[in-house]
């Protein structure tokens, strides 16, 4: 009896989370069907019909396309990047012994414990002095600079973990070092490295602070977090709400979709940098 | 000698992105606090610890250490008990009903970024019936109420949005140092007449504590960040009347609406230091004996 009502009070304690979490992201989804009239009447209203109109102006009119666009441009080249060089720098900083290692580890490490607040104005002269401010390169450069230290310090220990005696015989066989990073040890270390893509292409996906400061002009250049603050901004103004809904939707949906269909690899990446 | 160039190759692009990104920015900003440089001229004034004194006297800035204060206390203990609570629900007696469906629903805001999330709460919050909560409490026959515009709302408003999209991360951490507890520990003191309270906090609790403590230094550390959602959320970006502010949008400010690049260095000097103390003083605090089980 007492573990029915145990179960049952669970069971509602739960659903209430969930309802909390799903709710506002449905009702987004509703808002964006809806006319200007209906957003700003009763919020618990369906919308009348699927103007699907809204979608297209988002699209359209307020370059929700662009800015799309431009970020999985840049969160490609930017994890892409990042991936590449933090492992080679793991590598060699698990695997070889020269003068010097453990400073560069440790300098790799340190990086996580400061603010990026604290860099915030230094590096926005450092990128406008390189002439990169307002560009894409500079954007991804920056990313793969402050996704190194994490990356670096969970790879380091990954590569630290495998078994030396595979890149051993490689080399025996006349493996090139390089070769035996790129066809041997970095094939062994997929788990790893899976975990850590994951982990990067979110953080770059969502990331608002950089973009804003480092991408501050060219509206065709923006990114989707700016683009979405703006269109907030702007909705208020030309009060085309539907719109903004439309372009919420938008963004939120194939994030959503991709979670489902890879949440295993996403909870067991985002929290494998927990445990460690 | 192949072997020393191979090293050298594999690390000279990393290290120098890094040391000219990351490094030399950091380097800069503790050089750039003790000037009054306002970006124009090309040579640094220094004008010692200035900025300092001026930051001390500054009310913005006490405010925005009241919220961190108030921030720092409130989101790690409401997000790790509800945390803790759905963690132990999923996982008593071999997982509830449903249990991998809200593990999946709970995890999910954590993939949003915190910037969709804050515009998407700005329509959740608005202040008459067209907002989701004021339109619920009017059909209840309730007073809306002024969610980000009332003075002693808009914190705890701001604070209820990163509650809610935490949870979930921790939710599956803790579920997964959870499940490790082997479960004959259960089942011995459920035969001792241990009630479940006394089996959460008298084993699960100190046997994850290790878990516990990492989830209070990520969240301590969120606490001292809040920019986006402070940025997006929040009327008047910390308003209303600074009631919301932050060091970071202080800094932002300072920095990009009003050119005072010295003052605003100073101040990511400040939040700095002040992260360091609490890193230091939660693992000071929390450190506790290690329980091998």
């Amino acid at each position: 009896m007492r573990r029915r009502l145990f179960g049952g009070l669970s069971q509602a304690v739960l659903a209430v989370w969930a309802l909390l979490i799903i709710g506002p992201l449905i009702w987004t989804l509703l808002a964006s069907f809806k006319s200007n009239s209906e957003i700003f009447g009763d919020a618990l209203q369906l919308p009348g019909e699927l103007r699907w109109d809204n979608w297209l102006r988002a699209w359209e009119k307020a370059n929700v396309g662009t800015y799309l666009l431009n970020t999985v441009v840049v969160v490609f080249f930017g994890v892409l990047g990042t991936m590449l060089l933090s492992s080679m720098a793991a590598y060699v900083l698990a695997r070889y012994r020269f003068p010097g290692n453990r400073a560069i580890y440790f300098l790799f490490v340190s990086g996580m414990a400061f603010p990026v607040f604290l860099a915030l104005v230094p590096l926005f002269f450092v990128v406008d002095g390189l002439g990169l401010l307002n560009s894409h390169v500079g954007l991804v450069l920056v990313y793969i600079a402050y996704s190194l230290p994490f990356t670096v310090f969970f790879l380091t220990s990954f590569f630290r973990g495998l078994p030396d005696a595979v890149a051993e015989a490689a080399m025996m066989d006349g493996a090139s070092h390089t070769r035996t990073f790129f066809q041997i040890m970095l094939p062994m270390a997929k788990p790893g490295l899976v975990s850590l893509t994951i982990f990067n292409v979110l953080g770059q996906w969502n990331q608002y602070l950089l973009p804003l400061v480092l991408l501050p002009g060219d509206k065709n250049k923006w990114v989707i977090t700016q683009g979405i603050a703006d269109i907030s901004t702007i909705a208020g103004y030309e009060a085309d709400w539907p719109a903004l809904f439309a372009a919420l939707s938008m963004t939120v949906l194939p994030v959503v979709v991709a979670y489902i269909v890879f949440q295993r690899h996403i909870q067991s990446g985002l929290t494998s940098g927990a445990v460690k | 000698m192949r072997r020393h160039g191979f090293v050298a190759g594999f690390l000279l692009l990393p290290v120098a992105l890094y040391l000219v990104f990351v490094i030399s920015p950091y380097a800069q900003a503790f050089q750039i606090a003790l000037t009054d440089w306002r970006g124009v001229s090309a040579g640094l004034n220094y004008v010692g610890l200035d900025n300092f004194r001026r930051l001390f006297g500054n009310d913005a800035f006490w405010q925005a250490i009241r919220n961190h204060a108030v921030l720092l206390v409130a989101l790690p203990l409401a997000t790790i008990a509800l945390a803790l609570a759905f963690a132990y629900l999923l996982n008593a007696q071999g997982g509830v009903k449903g249990s991998g469906f809200y593990r999946v629903v709970f995890f999910l805001p954590q993939v949003l970024a915190v910037a969709v999330v804050g515009v998407l709460f700005k329509a959740v919050y608005r202040p008459d019936s067209s907002g989701v909560l004021n339109g619920a409490l009017m059909k209840v026959g309730l007073e809306p109420a002024g969610w980000l515009t009332d003075q002693r709302l808009a914190l705890w408003s701001i604070i209820a949005v990163m509650v809610w999209q935490a949870v979930g991360f921790y939710v599956v951490l803790f579920s997964a140092g959870m499940a490790a507890i082997p479960k004959d520990v259960f089942e011995a003191a459920a035969l001792d007449g241990a009630g479940r309270l006394t089996l959460f906090f008298r084993i699960t609790l100190p046997l994850i504590w290790d878990t516990v403590q990492v989830g209070w230094i990520y969240l301590g550390i969120a606490a001292f960040d809040a920019f986006a959602l402070v940025n997006v959320l929040s009327i008047e970006q910390g308003g209303p009347d600074g009631a919301t502010t932050v060091l970071a949008t202080e800094i932002y400010k300072n920095a990009f609406g009003y050119s005072r690049f010295g003052y605003a260095s100073a101040m990511g000097v400040a939040l700095f230091f002040l992260t360091l103390t609490f890193a230091a003083v939660t693992m000071r605090v929390t450190r506790r004996e290690r329980i091998v089980y």
